[in-house]
């Protein structure tokens, strides 16, 4: 762009402040006409900062800072649509959960999920984790012999690792069946810290 | 949608990298007061037609021929609500509200004044190609005529802001 040569007037632009203001009329706007296909904002925890995704279904990301929060919004766009935008109202709802899950004061998440992410045997997986109680855990083993599907400990484990909807669907309350950790997309930390914020663990 | 590495980014973030070139653009062309009101209706009408975008496109100059269009509309609308008797002869009538310093917010008033009592195609090829990026054949699609005489009517415009506005500004 060439404004080395233009009054300073005409070259200068909006305020951050302002340049906001619009982004969040822009988002409400677009809500109102079925344009926001995509709702994101983040939300700061105890296992760092998570980005949420809604789309007019209900919630259908939430992600952790280790992710990439930008790859994230990346796929988001591949997969689900490009009409993404910074929409904090859409998640109101899901943001006041998260805050009283971190602090001890909920046990169950009241919110609709679109499952849009998962399919086959992963989308079965995460379904049956809804069902499992907080503060309770399972092993990799017991989703699947639960899934009649006893030989498939490995598929739980591909399932739980690729949980578009991580802490909301709880893929943290799913061990090895020595009872040791089994991995997690957010780090072995935030699962620690999941497990021992409800009591299920050391 | 696509699945290959040549998608389009999420809009997002094209609003985080274009929005205040837009808004300049807007500025320029329907007056301080209207550009708010130019800057949403055409990120509205990006975003509507944003995913049959073909992924290569040149976003930034996408959005200023969006721009352009809406601030048409925008311009027509206030019209109607001009009232009979006054000259509507050309797009805009800037004004501005926020320049801190008195000093600069004399000179910058000035310029506004003379943006303003530009030739509209003159405005429009300064707007599209120094604010908005655009190339002199781009803006020649976009508003008529040759890219010659694009360049000209841009030349001549920056030339009177320069001639009232520039020696204490650019020296």
């Amino acid at each position: 762009m060439t404004t080395t040569d233009i009054p300073r007037a005409l070259a200068e632009g909006p305020s951050p402040a302002r340049l906001g203001a619009l982004t969040d009329a822009l988002a409400a706007r677009a809500e109102a006409d079925d344009l926001l296909d995509v709702a994101v904002r983040t939300v700061e925890s105890p296992v760092g900062e998570l980005l949420l995704a809604a789309t007019p279904v209900g919630l259908v990301r939430v992600a952790f800072a280790a992710e990439g929060h930008d790859a994230v919004l990346d796929d988001l766009a591949r997969r689900v649509s490009p009409r993404v935008l910074r929409a904090p109202a859409r998640l109101d709802r899901v943001a006041r959960e998260l805050d009283e899950y971190f602090d001890g004061h909920r046990t169950h998440f009241d919110v609709a999920l679109d499952r849009r992410l998962s399919s086959g045997f992963r989308l079965a997986v995460l379904t049956h984790l809804s069902d499992v109680p907080y503060g309770r855990t399972e092993s990799y083993a017991e989703v699947a012999a639960a899934l009649d599907n006893p030989k498939a400990v490995r598929a739980v484990g591909s399932a739980c690792a690729t949980n578009p909807i991580p802490v909301v669907v709880p893929c943290h309350r799913v061990l090895r069946s020595d009872g040791s950790l089994g991995g997690y997309l957010g780090g072995l930390e935030a699962k620690t810290t999941l497990l021992r914020l409800e009591g299920a663990a050391a | 949608m696509s699945t290959t590495d040549a998608a389009l980014p999420p809009f997002t973030e094209i609003v985080a990298r274009h929005g205040a070139t837009v808004w300049r653009v807007c500025r320029a062309v329907v007056g301080a007061d209207a550009a708010d009101d130019a800057w949403s209706e055409t990120f509205l009408a990006a975003l509507r037609a944003y995913p049959d975008l073909p992924p290569t496109t040149n976003l930034e100059a996408w959005l200023v021929t969006v721009a352009h269009r809406r601030a048409v509309d925008v311009v027509r609308r206030e019209r109607r609500t001009v009232p009979a008797g006054t000259d509507p002869s050309d797009l805009a009538a800037p004004a501005r509200h926020d320049a801190p310093d008195p000093a600069v917010r004399a000179a910058d008033t000035e310029v506004w004044t003379r943006v303003a009592a530009l030739p509209e195609r003159q405005r429009l090829a300064l707007a599209y190609h120094h604010l908005g990026g655009l190339t002199y054949v781009e803006v020649a699609a976009l508003v008529g005529g040759t890219s010659d005489a694009v360049r000209r009517a841009a030349a001549d415009g920056l030339a009177t802001l320069r001639r009232t506005y520039g020696s204490e500004e650019i020296a």
